[in-house]
Parts: C-alpha cells; sequence; structure tokens
C-alpha cells in the first residue's frame, strides 16, 4: 500500500504541478502577446511616426543669391564657390582638441579661436559652427583626408558673395554679413552656417528679392546620420536679379579718372532721372566684409581722413557755390524782379553797412547783364540779383530744383543738404536772418549745402526744360514700388530757362568763360556747365589783406572745394553731371576737366541706352547637399 | 501485461527507432530555424552571406546531433546524467583560467573549429543532474528539507561560477530551470515562496556586487528614457522597430529601423525585433506559436513518459526552451533588462543552436522510449 501510494503521489504531484508550470508558461506568453498588441497595434502610429523620424531627415538647401547686374547686365555682385568647413560642437568629444588637429592642418589665428569657441558657447550644440571659409583647394582636400581625426569637423562646399569689381561700386551694392542672433530665431534658414544676409546698400534694401527661396531635401539616413538615399527635393529658388541703372563702363572711368582725389561724380540721364554714374572715392573693397572684416582693416578705414566708408556722392554736403547761381538766377527771373538785360557794374566789391562783399575776382568785371554774369561767375552781379529778390524765394526756386531734401534712394545715408530761410534760422538759431547773408547765399555761400547727387539732378531739371525728374538707381522695382511716372512740369518759363542755359554754355564755350579750358569740341557733344569753388573757411579780413593765399599753399583740409555741374549734348541735352572733388582747389581748373572726360564718355558710349532686358543667369555652383536644421 | 510489450521495444533496431522518431517535431523546429535563415538573410540586406549560410551549416550538424541524441538509449542518459554535470562543471572551473571573454560576458574555450561555451552545456547538464537526482529518492525524500541540500549545491556551483564570468542572464536561466525541475519534482512549495522572498530580501545585497554595465542595463531597463543615446538606445530603437511594424509590418528586406541599422544586434538578441518589423504582429504572433506548439508537445509528451528521469528531464528542458524564447522576447519588447539571451534556433550563433538542438535531442529521446522502466539505481540492467 505505502510503495503503491508513493508510485501513484509522484506521477500525481508532477502531472498537477507540470499543469500548474503550464498555466504559469501561458501566463507569460499572453503577457507578451498583450505587449505585441499594446506595441504594434495601439501605439503603432506612434512608433511608425518615430521611426520615420529616425530614418528621414530633412535638409534645408540654401538658394544662391540673386545677382546684381549693371543697366546694360554687367554682373556687380556674383556667387562663387566657398570651400569651408564646419564644426558641429555635439559629435567632438572635445572642441578644443579638435580645433588643435585642425590648426595642425591649416592656420587658425588667436581670433579665429575667440570666435569659434564663442559661437559654441552661444549657440546650440547641433548647429554647425564655421571654423574656416575660404579655403584653398589643398587645404579643403587635406581636411577632408584627415578627417577621421577631426570629430565633428565637416568639409563643405558652399556659395559665398563675390564682388568682381569690389570697391569701384562697394558704396551702392553694400555687402552681406552674416546675421544677427535676433534674425537667426525667425528664419531656420539663416541658421543655415555660411548663410549671409545685405547689411548695407542695395544688397540690404533688396535683400528680400535676391534671397531666393530654400529648398529642402528629404534624405533616407541610417544610424550614424549617413545619407542612404536621397527620397524627396524640392529646389532652392535663386533669388531675383537686380539691375542698376548704372552704367558700369562709366562709373569704373569716372572712378578711375577721380582716382587720388577725396570726391565723388554723379551722371542722371535727365529725361528719365536714371543714375548712370554714382561715384565716391576712396572706397573700400566689399569682399573683406564676407568674412567679417578684420580690426586693423576696419581701424584704418575709419581713421582714413579721406573719408573711405562715406559715400560723398550722397551723403557729402557741400555749399554748392558759384553752381547755385543758376537757381538764383531763375528765382529772380521768374519773381520778375529783373530781366534778362538787367545790368550790374562790378568793381570787385560792394558795400553793405560797414560789410564789404567781394567778387572773387579782385579788379572786377565790370559792367554785365545776366548771361555774362553766368558765364563769368561774377559775385557782385548775383549779391545784387539775391538782394532785390530775396532769401525766401532763393529758397523756394533751390527746392523746386531738388535741393533741401533727401531723394528716395535705395542706399543708407542719403542726405538732404540745408536749404536755409528766416524762419529756419529763427528756429534753430533763435537770430533773425541777415540781408549780407541772403547776399552770401546769392553765391551759393554760407548756410546752404547739396549734396552731389542734388547738384546733378538740379542741373538735369534745367537741362531738360525743368521736368521734376527724380534720381533713380535700379531697373528692378522695389517691392511694393510704383514705377513710370511721368516727371512733372516745374512750371519754370522757357525764357528764364533759356537765359540761363545761355549762360552756362557760354561757361564752357565763350573763350572768357569759366571753363573754356574744359571745353568739348568734339561735334554735337558740346557740353554747358557752371563751375564751383566752395569756401573751407570763410577768408577773414587780414587774410585779404595780406594777400589771398593761393589754394596750393594750403594745407589739404583747408583748401576749397573744386565743383563742376554740367549737360550735355547743349542742343539736346540728355546727361548732367556733377563733380565735387574735396579741397580740389577750384572748379574750372579740377572738376571741370573730370566732368567734361566723363560727360564726353557717356555721350560717346550712349550709356543712356535702354537697359537689356535679358539679363544673365547664375550657373549653379555646386550640387547642393543641404545641412541639417 | 506490459512486460513483454517493454521487453519489444527495449530489443527495437536502430533503423525502427528512427522511423518512430517524432518527425513532426524535427519538422517544427526545422520550421523555426528556417524562420532564422530568411531573417538572417534580411539583416544581410538581402544576401545569404554572412550569417545565414553558417548558421545553415550549423543546423545540419545540430540536426545530425540531435538525432543521434534522440536514438540513443534514456537508459544511457540517466547513467551519464552525473558525469556530464562534473564534467560540465571542470569546464565552467577551467573557463575561468583559460577562457577568452566576448562581448564582456559569456566565456568560452576556443576549440579552434568551434568556440565551446560551458555555459550552455550545463544547462543541459544541470537539469539531467537534477532529474537523476530526484529520479533516485523517493517522494517523500524529494519533500523532506534533507534532500534540498544536494539539488541546491547542484544549482548553486554552476550559478555561481557562471554569474562570476560574468553573465547574469545564463545564471538566472540556470536557478529558474533547475528551481523548475525541483517544482516539478514536489518539493514543498513553500519553499519556494520563501525562496522569492529571501531572493528580494538579497537584492540590495546583490546589487553590490554586480558590474556597472549590469547596474546600468537594469536602471536603463526600469527607465529607458534616462538615456535614451546610450544604454537605453537599445530598447527604444527595438520598440520603435517593433511598434512601426504594426499588424502586417513593412514588408521583407523593409523594415526601416533594421535595415538602417537604428536596431542593435539584431542578427542576435534582436532578431525577433526585425522580424515583427518586417512581418508585423502576424509575423512576431506566427513565430510564437510555433514555439507553442514545440513547447506543449513537450509538456504532452512527458505525461506519457513512465520513468520518473524522463518525466523531469522532458519537461525541465522544455521549461528552460521556455525561459529562452521568453526572456529574449520580453526583453526586446521592453519587458524586462536587456541580459544578452539568444532567440533559440534563430539568433546567430553555435552555441546556443546546438544547446537547444541536443535539449530536444533529450526530449526526442524520452519520448522515443516512454515506456522504458529505469530502476532507482539508474543502472543499466
Amino acid at each position: 500500500m505505502p510503495i503503491k501510494d508513493r508510485r501513484i503521489d509522484r506521477f500525481k504531484v508532477y502531472s498537477r504541478r507540470a499543469a500548474i508550470l503550464a498555466g504559469f508558461k501561458g501566463l507569460l506568453v499572453s503577457g507578451l502577446v498583450a505587449r505585441m498588441y499594446y506595441l504594434q497595434v495601439i501605439e503603432s502610429d506612434r512608433y511608425q511616426m518615430l521611426a520615420e523620424e529616425n530614418r528621414i531627415s530633412v535638409r534645408l538647401l540654401a538658394p544662391l543669391r540673386g545677382l546684381i547686374v549693371d543697366r546694360f547686365g554687367r554682373v556687380l555682385a556674383a556667387n562663387r564657390a566657398d570651400y569651408r568647413a564646419y564644426l558641429i560642437p555635439e559629435q567632438t568629444r572635445s572642441v578644443d582638441d579638435t580645433l588643435d588637429a585642425l590648426s595642425r592642418i591649416i592656420p587658425l589665428s588667436r581670433d579665429d579661436h575667440q570666435r569659434i569657441r564663442r559661437a559654441v558657447q552661444r549657440q546650440r550644440a547641433f548647429l554647425p559652427v564655421t571654423v574656416a571659409a575660404n579655403l584653398s583647394w589643398t587645404d579643403f582636400a587635406r581636411i577632408n583626408l584627415a578627417s577621421p581625426d577631426l570629430p565633428g569637423v565637416q568639409p563643405d562646399v558652399g556659395s559665398t558673395r563675390y564682388y568682381p569689381h569690389g570697391p569701384l561700386v562697394a558704396h551702392l551694392i553694400g555687402y552681406v554679413g552674416a546675421p544677427g542672433e535676433d534674425e537667426v530665431g525667425r528664419d531656420p534658414l539663416l541658421q543655415l552656417p555660411g548663410f549671409k544676409v545685405g547689411r548695407n546698400g542695395i544688397e540690404r534694401t533688396f535683400d528680400s528679392q535676391l534671397r531666393g527661396q530654400a529648398g529642402n531635401m528629404k534624405v533616407e539616413v541610417n544610424a550614424v546620420g549617413r545619407v542612404i538615399r536621397e527620397l524627396e527635393r524640392k529646389n532652392a529658388v535663386q533669388g531675383s536679379t537686380v539691375q542698376l541703372t548704372i552704367d558700369f563702363e562709366l562709373q569704373r572711368y569716372a572712378a578711375d579718372r577721380l582716382a587720388g582725389e577725396s570726391g565723388s561724380v554723379v551722371v542722371v540721364d535727365v529725361k528719365t532721372g536714371e543714375i548712370l554714374a554714382l561715384v565716391s572715392v576712396p572706397a573700400f573693397d566689399p569682399n573683406d566684409f564676407n568674412l567679417g572684416i578684420s580690426r586693423t582693416k576696419w581701424q584704418s578705414l575709419l581713421a582714413d581722413k579721406r573719408k573711405p566708408l562715406i559715400n560723398k556722392a550722397v551723403a557729402g554736403q557741400y555749399p554748392p557755390g558759384s553752381t547755385f547761381k543758376m537757381a538764383v538766377a531763375l528765382a529772380a527771373l521768374e519773381a520778375g524782379v529783373i530781366k534778362p538785360d538787367h545790368k550790374v557794374a562790378c568793381w570787385g566789391k560792394k558795400e553793405l553797412g560797414n560789410h564789404t562783399f567781394h567778387c572773387w575776382k579782385r579788379e572786377g568785371h565790370g559792367v554785365l547783364d545776366l548771361v555774362n554774369a553766368i558765364q563769368h561767375s561774377c559775385d557782385i552781379y548775383f549779391y545784387d540779383i539775391a538782394d532785390r529778390v530775396g532769401i525766401d524765394r532763393i529758397a523756394e526756386m533751390a527746392r523746386r530744383l531738388g535741393l533741401g531734401s533727401a531723394p528716395d534712394l535705395p542706399i543708407p545715408a542719403v542726405a538732404s543738404g540745408l536749404v536755409p530761410s528766416p524762419g529756419w534760422k529763427l528756429a534753430t538759431q533763435g537770430v533773425r536772418w541777415q540781408r549780407g547773408e541772403t547776399w552770401v547765399a546769392g553765391i551759393g555761400q554760407g548756410y546752404i549745402t547739396a549734396t552731389p547727387l542734388q547738384l546733378a539732378v538740379m542741373t538735369a531739371r534745367i537741362a531738360n526744360g525743368a521736368h521734376a525728374i527724380s534720381p533713380v538707381l535700379t531697373v528692378t522695382p522695389r517691392s511694393g514700388e510704383a514705377i513710370d511716372k511721368a516727371p512733372a512740369p516745374l512750371n519754370i518759363s522757357r525764357a528764364a530757362l533759356d537765359v540761363v542755359r545761355e549762360g552756362m554754355a557760354r561757361v564752357t564755350t565763350h573763350p572768357r568763360g569759366t571753363a573754356y579750358a574744359a571745353r568739348i569740341t568734339d561735334d554735337g557733344y558740346a557740353m554747358a556747365g557752371k563751375t564751383g569753388t566752395a569756401q573751407v573757411r570763410r577768408i577773414t579780413k587780414a587774410e585779404r589783406e595780406a594777400g589771398v593765399r593761393k589754394n596750393e599753399e594750403k594745407p589739404w583740409e583747408e583748401r576749397d572745394h573744386a565743383l563742376f555741374v554740367g549737360y550735355g549734348p547743349i542742343e539736346d541735352p540728355r546727361y548732367a553731371v556733377a563733380v565735387v572733388v574735396e579741397h580740389g582747389g577750384s572748379g574750372s581748373r579740377t572738376a571741370a576737366p573730370i566732368a567734361r572726360d566723363v560727360l564726353l564718355k557717356a555721350m560717346r558710349a550712349n550709356s543712356a541706352a535702354a537697359p537689356v532686358d535679358k539679363l544673365p543667369e547664375q550657373p549653379t555652383l555646386t550640387p547642393e547637399r543641404g545641412v541639417d536644421v | 501485461m506490459t512486460e513483454p510489450a517493454i521487453s519489444l521495444k527495449g530489443k527495437r533496431g536502430l533503423f525502427t527507432k528512427f522511423g518512430e522518431l517524432n518527425w513532426f517535431v524535427v519538422l517544427l523546429i526545422t520550421a523555426i530555424a528556417c524562420v532564422g535563415f530568411v531573417m538572417l538573410y534580411s539583416v544581410a540586406g538581402g544576401s545569404i552571406e554572412p550569417w545565414a549560410s553558417r548558421q545553415m551549416i550549423r543546423f545540419a550538424v545540430g540536426l545530425v546531433l540531435m538525432i543521434a541524441v534522440a536514438l540513443t538509449s534514456l537508459r544511457f542518459w540517466v547513467s551519464a546524467a552525473y558525469p556530464i554535470y562534473l564534467g560540465a562543471l571542470a569546464l565552467l572551473i577551467a573557463v575561468e583560467f583559460i577562457g577568452t571573454t566576448g562581448m564582456g560576458a559569456q566565456r568560452w574555450i576556443d576549440l579552434g573549429f568551434f568556440r565551446l561555451q560551458p555555459s550552455e552545456v550545463m544547462k543541459i547538464a544541470l537539469v539531467l543532474a537534477l532529474a537523476r537526482y530526484y529520479h533516485g529518492i523517493t517522494m517523500r525524500e524529494a519533500m523532506s528539507l534533507r534532500s534540498l541540500l544536494i539539488p541546491v549545491i547542484l544549482i548553486a556551483l554552476p550559478a555561481g561560477l557562471v554569474l562570476s564570468q560574468p553573465d547574469l542572464g545564463t545564471a538566472l536561466l540556470l536557478i529558474l530551470g533547475g528551481a523548475a525541475v525541483m517544482f516539478l519534482a514536489g518539493v514543498r512549495l513553500w519553499l519556494f515562496v520563501a525562496g522569492i522572498i529571501s531572493a528580494l530580501a538579497a537584492i540590495p545585497v546583490a546589487w553590490g556586487f554586480l558590474k556597472d554595465y549590469q547596474k546600468s542595463r537594469i536602471l536603463t531597463f526600469l527607465n529607458p528614457e534616462r538615456d535614451p543615446l546610450g544604454a537605453g538606445y537599445h530598447i527604444m530603437q527595438s520598440k520603435i522597430a517593433l511598434g512601426s511594424g504594426g499588424v502586417y509590418g513593412k514588408g521583407f528586406l523593409l523594415g526601416t529601423q533594421s535595415q538602417l541599422n537604428f536596431l542593435p544586434e539584431k542578427q542576435t538578441d534582436f532578431i525577433f525585433t526585425m522580424l515583427a518589423e518586417e512581418f508585423g504582429l502576424l509575423g512576431g504572433l506566427g513565430l510564437l506559436t510555433l514555439y507553442g506548439i514545440l513547447i506543449g508537445y513537450a509538456i504532452l509528451v512527458s505525461l506519457t513518459i513512465r520513468s520518473h528521469f524522463g518525466r523531469l528531464m522532458a519537461m525541465g528542458l522544455a521549461f528552460t526552451f521556455f525561459l529562452y524564447v521568453f526572456i529574449n522576447t520580453a526583453m526586446v519588447m521592453g519587458l524586462l533588462p536587456v541580459v544578452g539571451v539568444p532567440l533559440p534556433l534563430v539568433s546567430y550563433g553555435g552555441s546556443a543552436m546546438l544547446t537547444v538542438m541536443i535539449g530536444f535531442g533529450l526530449i526526442l529521446s524520452a519520448a522515443l522510449h516512454r515506456d522504458a522502466i529505469i530502476p532507482r539505481s539508474g543502472a543499466i540492467t
């Protein structure tokens, strides 16, 4: 009995426990099945999304920046391939070690080290920091070769802005630079390493048009981030081309002609107001700004007394001197206070109270009418008629001719100049207007100032029969800008204009005109104009008695500014020019020959010919690989 | 009445036995291995090299061994149980001195043509030894506290050695497999309850003995987001792969997580994930069903075995096999920490495959000799 029991017991216990164990297994398996159901059915959508996120990486494709071309399609701002290297901080164990390793391959300055470290601290660790750009092909190849020893360093071929004619158009085009911290947050495009935005000039004003549209590509990547294949691509759209009204050949010629001086030349199409040349020398090289200009270079630009950073053509405000006499003459004629045959005797000086006003010609011009007065630039005559017409009407005419307000141009620092009036003086200085100040204004001295651009516009408005053309710098309209406004008439009588223009013609064509030496003899290209010499310092009585020093004897900073405005051809005016040479001495000697050469060049080359319609396109530089954002 | 039949069967020829083999089980095992070949083909990005081809050769070798083991008399295995155990123990000790370590755990002895993992041999040897022990004592003895000593030593010795390798996963497999045999043999239930309680109490002490990577694995298991790019990465990626597979899967060779290498160790420990990514819930459940049938067969056949040794061995080995499957799949689903247990018959690797196939060889042998009467002494008469 006990034996039998034992045997039955053993099998019974075994089978009961085997059943329990099987049940236990079943329990565990149903746990597995439940888990699979949870993962693969209930949560499947979420995990599918996560798998896609793993697999697909969206990379931004930077658009090429639009070109900037002149009116004939010559490229002034382009793009070129740029070999560079980024550092992705999160992909390296030690930024310092990597930089040390890198600096054994390519030179990295102390400044570079600091800049990179600052950027690494400032931005998120997965965003690339540019460690080197503008690399030579050799350096680029060496970085590629050494890349296993350079964790986190990513060589890349991108594009960078390039100005083939650098300084010649620097003041117009401006330059590009890295976007500021505050801008970067808004636009993923701006987070691309090496992406530049317009920082000055046309580059800045037309930035939205030039920037283009970013493309993107979806790529499949594996676990270590290597691209397996491209899934989808939307190409970037290059920014649109911006066309300037400038004739680059004329611009270059004018800049060459001014070389060595500090000054500006402006050429305007009198019919349309299109600016054909806008030159300010000396200038800077905008290519230097692409990567951030070096301190020393920047300091030397700032310290230069010829102010290369300033666009003198629009920002330089000078007393117009005798070039203002046309405005005074027109004011007097239009007011009816004189007739064209009004005569004034010049004996070299004229008294007002206990002040003596001098003519530039000490011995005097004798008796002159208006045409003669312009031809000889007689100061006494203009004291007389300024006194007759009064400062208010002179100021009003100056404004009608475009002085005293800033033209609307897509470049920075366009100055307004100053057209004074008694009201202005009382308001700003608390002192009443003096009669003598009207006399001084009559010869374009005193408070009145104008920019070279304004002088060119004034000349153009006189030359075109008093149509209120406005200066235009771009053929491409600014976004939202209305175009093709026919210039309004200024309502200045033909007779008055004819007298003034006759005077201007005599300046350069009459043997005794002030700029006869700078006349144009070529048939059909004759130039009319007006010289001007603006005093930088008032000549004191003591100096005058001691004998006025010649400009050449004075230090450069104290010499007079030399001015000339002119237009041509005389018969059918098309081009107006204004030249200002800072501390250049006399207008007739320094400014007039430059104006003549530039104007002749414009007329011969037909600079004002219609702008070309078909604009060049930027050839694709390199296949863009895109950058993770 | 039954005596003549037994003596008849005892004299069966090898050829007869071969015919009486349970070919359905052999077919089932082959089917599961084929799932492995298919997945290894996919792991290699659609190539039979380098994994699938070698795995096929191993399987062929394993198949021959399995059948040879199955045809061997159960009596032989009874008498060989202790010697095999002692041999395996000796190898475990030897491996401490002459073994080679791979991937931080699981030591092996390089035999030139084959890397012998003593811990794998021990998985079978331990079950054999325990079954042999309980076969030799009465039920009453089995229930007594005194006879607890030898089984505990049988389990503790190899488990301790394996733990020191250090291979936590295998040690746990040994302990659980051994405990299952003890449970089936009739050891009192309260002892298991006490054992579980004392094991839980020992956790804080044991924690101090764990290696850093083991601690990290367990902590990461408890909170995978703790280190999503480090230790938690494997679990996260495995769950993403499974979940994104959905019901029908992404298609053969089209599993993005696996093919793009987001999934780690996919030819070994995470091969189930790959299957479930490419063939979905249906594929995963299909494989689990195959395993279920196999284990179910082992359970049912064990109930028909006349010898206590045969029953305990078949059930013990089937449970070890079950543990393999469960721990591996639960691990890749994020239900258990990553402990490095392969999926039997499917994961790439020779040792585990041979262990499992020899184990099934033994189960088949027990089934083939189900009516054999084996004396307590175990001696061949």
